[in-house]
């Protein structure tokens, strides 16, 4: 089927399920499931043959939003659902979404070995500096002086960095987008999607509930000023002296996904229960 | 095919009522959308304007694909009518919404609306060389300038709420 005539076949209105939303109006998730929609449409893919996994949070109620096969786990372990569907069924796009409290925090052991692995599916957390579903709690990109009820003074810390965190430990493509620009965070997607190996995209969005401060991202974004490297070291001094708008695709490592190979399961009950033998 | 801003190239007349009509279409997938948000959210007066812009986007939406006779409009946008970049100029802006919002806000969202699609098609008309697209862009052009105006008339009937209009002494998630 030629380009032209997959994108005639597949809308992103295809993708959507007749759930819908709940999240809070102004939110920018709302823009990260358009972006998703088209991406998928974009891609051609049929919609059985994508799996959208997801934790516990705002953002981890995406894969009710979409008509694709979908999972909405434990909080924190979405990767390690994630890791076990791709090894074990490669025919499948998988893709996890997650939060910065989901993904960096509960989940942020996964997030490090995950992107060792370097297991073929994407990665896409949607940071917002907050624990929104949970009333607004600082969360690891709350900066360290956030200054609320619950956090008097500001948190005092470090704000985490899960680009180069995901590029120190491993991610073979990395990129940062802003919601607020649905049609050029999907074409990141798209990209994302196809390269091999475990690709990482955040993507800004904001909470207009807990942040409303975080509407004006919207005028603090801008394009990264070169395109995407190979080089990790590069990459690494780019982004760590960037001012966290730098938006694009920033690496693209070429390192080999990783695929086990995988056993014929047995179907007869009997062998299996001769592995359980003491 | 995109031109250099992201928008569209309009290259002949067909491409143009297909570029038309998916900007209607947009607008409507937005309104409906925002008009959800308002019902989930119990914001009765908004769910009512909202799903009245989405009618009436509704509206043109189908006089373009009158206009375009035997032009399938809908399957030549779905190839060629895509922003590559930023959205559909008459699309309303989804970050501006909140769950308090009154008419007011609406109307200035879409006044908003009105006036990118209206920039888009007089753009259209400064640069086209072909003449037929050019006509086409022109009628288009005072359709969206009405459109314009009667957003300014609603807005007469619906003035601006006082600075108060976001406080909400129950919020639904309170920091304790």
């Amino acid at each position: 089927m030629s380009t032209v005539d997959m994108r005639l076949a597949c809308k992103p209105a295809d993708y959507k399920s007749d759930i819908k939303p709940i999240w809070c109006p102004g939110c920018g998730d709302y823009h990260v499931l358009m972006s998703f929609t088209r991406a998928f449409a974009e891609l051609g893919l049929p919609s059985e043959n994508i799996v959208v996994v997801s934790g516990i949070g705002c953002s981890s109620r995406i894969p009710a939003y979409t008509n694709c096969y979908g999972f909405h786990g434990v909080h924190g372990r979405s990767l390690a659902l994630a890791a076990g569907l791709r090894v074990t069924r490669p025919e499948l796009t998988v893709v996890v979404a997650s939060g910065d409290g989901d993904g960096y925090s509960i989940g942020g052991n996964h997030f490090l070995h995950a992107c060792r692995r370097n297991i073929d599916m994407t990665y896409v957390v949607m940071d917002n500096h907050i624990y929104g579903m949970t009333k607004g709690q600082p969360s690891p990109t709350t900066e360290p002086e956030f200054d609320t009820a619950l956090s008097p003074g500001g948190t005092g810390l470090r704000s985490f960095h899960p680009l180069v965190i995901a590029l120190a430990s491993g991610a073979n493509f990395i990129a940062r987008c802003f919601s607020g620009e649905p049609n050029e965070t999907a074409a990141v997607l798209v990209e994302a999607i196809r390269h091999p190996g475990f690709s990482f995209v955040e993507i800004l969005s904001p909470c207009v509930t807990f942040r409303p401060d975080e509407k004006e991202w919207k005028n603090f974004v801008h394009p990264a000023p070169v395109a995407a490297t190979n080089d990790p070291a590069k990459a690494a001094r780019r982004i760590m002296t960037d001012d966290g708008f730098n938006i694009g695709i920033l690496y693209r490592g070429d390192r080999k996904p990783y695929q086990p190979a995988i056993g014929q399961a047995g179907t007869d009950l009997s062998e299996l229960e001769k592995d359980f033998e003491l | 095919m995109t031109g250099a801003s992201g928008a569209p190239q309009v290259s002949t007349v067909a491409d143009l009522f297909a570029v038309a009509y998916e900007i209607e279409a947009d607008a409507v997938d937005r309104y409906e959308l925002l008009a959800d948000q308002m019902e989930t959210h119990n914001n009765p007066e908004l769910v009512t304007v909202f799903r009245d812009l989405a009618r009436a986007e509704a509206i043109h939406r189908d006089e373009i694909c009158r206009l375009a006779g035997d032009i399938d409009v809908v399957a030549r946008a779905q190839v060629m009518a895509t922003w590559r970049r930023g959205e559909s100029p008459e699309q309303a802006a989804l970050g501006e919404a909140h769950y308090l919002m009154t008419p007011w806000h609406a109307l200035q969202l879409a006044l908003v609306a009105e006036q990118r699609a209206l920039a888009f098609f007089t753009s259209i008309v400064e640069t086209a060389r072909d003449p037929e697209i050019r006509k086409m862009a022109e009628e288009l052009v005072e359709e969206e300038a009405e459109h314009v105006n009667l957003v300014h008339r609603l807005l007469r009937k619906h003035p601006r709420p006082p600075e108060s209009w976001s406080v909400d002494d129950d919020p639904p998630n309170p920091q304790e």
